[in-house]
């Protein structure tokens, strides 16, 4: 056993470390996060510039064919390359929506003269792309969407409203679930469009989030008239075609980066009194960093083995899929006890320790515990895929969907 | 990145994984905790006709000379079977202490022998209930003598020889020593002691004058014990994974079949949400004994860390299947038929035997202090 690359991989990994230190800066600490907020315009610039330098160098999707601008690699270079960058400060989280699921349903589904007009542009950070998928009243069950898709000659006129959509403030395309058969069961009668989020009738308004942020929007759709060619896969297979952009959702392998960890609250008990000294010495204490140390270093380590498997051009297993299960509560749960640790001083967003970056955690993990995924679903998710338990009764699986809730 | 184990380890496994699937399904373990065998003889002559023994002994003491990645795959399977065999206590613990601290003449003697499964060793610190202390040892060790009493010794009765924690003497951590002695004399008796997990004997061993050596040096007890611990730690926390492997399986194919309110109980959301957990709890234990493996192999400076790591998540992950296997299986899994209880039994028994939860995590913090010291 050992965490070396290969011949090709430790090559590959010089390859990117030359180019990212021609073309980037070094992060001084690991602490430093990529990920700031993407509400500000001027970030969202500098990313579309750091997306293009790395496109045109060949290094934004490594896996794709290299029509599209990829070099046909292995999923390994990929994190590789996502593991170097890591390292460096570079705006990023503008584009993986759109390149990790948007663009490969379009691959799926699109004319080749669509993707040759689309594909590039998104590559190089030109045109931004979202995914419009939940609504008010469809979240962990997506199928249950409300929002309308009426055929009227060769256009579709699209009624309805989504929520959460990351990034539609600043997106220039999407790709869309509507309802075009009401009186169908649930999952049938669903169809995918892509479209202009300029197209007349298109409204976006930010949802500020209980973290101050305001990355996630509502969309309106009132008459939104788009052609029929723009719609991804047949009529009534939206479905098919949205797990298509969900499975490539699970591709991502990368080590989120950043963010407050163990060595931090190590720093932070060390400092703290309690009436009976350092909180270091504390068994409560104690016992509760070895548990989360026990949690981070089982993370990166159960990633090194998804990693492994890449690297060895196999299927990775489904261990991957404990990954938010642990890190969304650790995170929250972590914030809470760095804060306990502070006293009634925790309440404070500012003149605290770490930049009141515990406070930030804790208020962030109520979130991550939600988004993409909430951990209930996860656990189905593990129950059923993982262990082979019984999916739920789906008490409306043959009811057409117009029918469902009346009785 | 190479974070696995290789095909011809994969292979090793297998075979120790179908030859306990047939020759020892939960009706030998069973027997032996009804019964009054010390261990289930017929199986550990075929995991010594397999070669298990002598798998990490070097060659020239008649070993296979391979390293700990093989016996940490074998420690799963026989962990996942709950064997009813001495695989912890003479495969791990005396083996690796006579590796670790014994002298030339004393490994020529006891590793043949270990390695060829004609002898039996054990490991004996423990003097009744209270967590051994170099301050709280009263066995003693002087002129070649050993008095005094240990209890519980897993495996006490079967033992060969036992290498039993004696005050020496000293002061501090250097009051106690490693010393190795003979279980065939009559200065040494033995008696059946009942525990929570009779699949696996235990007993009192007391010491009446017996001839007994030391093993290292005077007064190096406690630090190569704590050494010695570590090593172990990774091999028990195989042994956990697979046990709790087998306890999650062992529930899930039950919630499968049993129905409760006209569908299967497994199709609920309070037993799968359950049974995710097993499966977060076994992965994270997993991961961690890996890398915990993969130090003690190399021999790594990060080897201390990842032992408690490795201990501490495999524990958590074990008691969790072991105690939601019983949970799952409802009332029929609290009686004396069900095979729910062996791993209940021995989550407890490999959790306590060399070090609970508490003190592992406590000595995790104190390692990860002298890391980021360093």
């Amino acid at each position: 056993m050992d965490f070396n690359d290969t011949q090709e991989e430790a090559a590959f990994r010089q390859e990117v470390r030359s180019w990212l230190d021609a073309n980037a800066t070094r992060k001084s600490d690991d602490t430093q996060s990529n990920r700031a907020r993407n509400d500000d315009p001027e970030l969202l610039k500098k990313a579309k510039e750091w997306q293009d330098k790395k496109a045109t160098a060949g290094y934004a999707r490594l896996t794709w064919p290299k029509e599209f601008g990829g070099r046909g690699a292995s999923p390994i270079l990929q994190v590789i390359y996502q593991q170097e960058e890591a390292n460096y400060l570079v705006p990023l989280g503008f584009f993986d929506i759109g390149l990790g699921m948007c663009i490969p349903t379009m691959m799926a589904y699109a004319k080749p003269e669509q993707l040759q007009r689309y594909v590039k542009p998104a590559l190089h950070g030109q045109e931004v792309w979202c995914q419009l998928f939940s609504e008010p009243a469809a979240g962990s069950d997506v199928a249950g969407i409300r929002t309308k898709a009426e055929r009227d000659g060769d256009d579709w006129i699209i009624n309805g409203q989504k929520v959460w959509t990351s990034g539609a403030h600043y997106c220039d395309f999407g790709i869309v679930i509507t309802r075009t058969d009401p009186n169908v069961p649930k999952h049938a009668g669903l169809t995918m469009f892509f479209l202009d989020m300029k197209t007349p009738g298109v409204e976006v308004r930010p949802i500020k989030q209980m973290s101050g942020g305001a990355n996630f929007n509502e969309v309106f759709f009132t008459n939104v008239r788009i052609p029929d060619s723009q719609r991804l896969g047949k009529v009534g297979e939206g479905w098919k075609a949205a797990l298509t952009t969900l499975m490539n959702e699970r591709l991502a392998v990368g080590l989120p980066s950043g963010g407050l960890d163990i060595d931090e609250l190590m720093e932070l008990a060390r400092e703290t009194e309690l009436e009976d000294g350092a909180a270091i010495r504390n068994q409560q204490v104690r016992s509760k960093i070895a548990d989360w140390y026990v949690q981070q270093q089982g993370l990166k380590l159960t990633r090194y083995r998804t990693l492994t498997a890449l690297s060895k051009g196999q299927t990775p297993g489904p261990e991957s899929s404990i990954i938010k299960i642990v890190a969304a509560p650790k995170m929250q749960d972590m914030g809470a006890f760095a804060m306990e640790l502070m006293g009634h001083a925790g309440i404070m967003k500012e003149d605290v320790p770490f930049a009141a970056g515990f406070q930030a955690q804790w208020i962030g993990g109520a979130g991550f515990r939600i988004a993409g995924g909430t951990d209930e679903i996860l656990r189905n998710i593990v129950a059923e895929r993982v262990l082979g338990l019984p999916a739920d009764i789906r008490v409306d699986k043959d009811i057409p969907f117009n029918q469902l809730g009346k009785k | 990145m190479n974070f696995d184990f290789s095909d011809d380890q994969k292979l090793l496994k297998e075979q120790v994984r179908k030859f306990l699937a047939d020759k020892c399904p939960t009706k030998v373990v069973r027997r032996v905790l009804d019964g009054p065998e010390t261990h289930a003889e017929d199986v550990w002559k075929g995991l010594v006709d397999l070669g298990v023994p002598a798998l990490g002994i070097p060659e020239e003491y008649g070993g296979m000379g391979l390293s700990p990645l093989e016996v940490c795959v074998v420690a799963e399977e026989i962990g996942r079977a709950a064997a009813p065999v001495p695989f912890d206590t003479s495969v791990v613990l005396a083996t690796e202490a006579l590796k670790l601290a014994g002298s030339d003449a004393q490994k020529k003697k006891w590793l043949p022998e270990l390695a060829s499964g004609k002898a039996i060793g054990t490991l004996a610190i423990a003097e009744g209930a209270q967590p051994p202390k170099p301050r709280n040892i009263r066995t003693t060790f002087g002129g070649g003598r050993l008095n005094g009493k240990k209890l519980p010794v897993t495996d006490g009765e079967a033992a060969t020889f036992a290498i039993v924690l004696a005050n020496s003497g000293g002061s501090g951590d250097r009051a106690v020593s490693l010393v190795l002695v003979d279980l065939g004399q009559a200065g040494v008796a033995k008696k059946r002691i009942e525990t929570i997990d009779p699949a696996r004997k235990h007993a009192e061993l007391t010491f009446n004058d017996a001839t007994a050596e030391l093993l290292g040096g005077e007064g190096e007890g406690w630090r190569l014990l704590e050494r010695l611990y570590d090593a172990a730690a990774v091999y028990f926390a195989f042994a956990q994974v697979g046990g709790a492997e087998a306890a999650m399986w062992m529930a899930r194919d039950y919630a499968l079949q049993r129905q409760a309110f006209g569908r299967a109980i497994g199709s609920y959301q309070a037993i799968k949400h359950k049974l995710a957990d097993c499966y977060v709890k076994l992965e994270l234990a997993r991961s961690n004994a890996y890398y915990g493996a993969m130090m003690l192999t190399e021999d790594g400076a990060d080897l201390p860390l990842a032992a408690a790591a490795a201990r501490i998540a495999a524990t958590d992950a074990y008691d969790f299947a072991a105690k939601e296997n019983i949970q799952t299986h409802g009332g029929i899994g609290f009686t004396w038929e069900a095979d729910t209880q062996f791993h209940y039994r021995r989550s407890r028994l490999l959790a306590l035997s060399i070090g609970g939860p508490m003190a592992w995590k406590d000595k995790l913090v104190t390692r990860l202090e002298q890391k980021n010291a360093a």
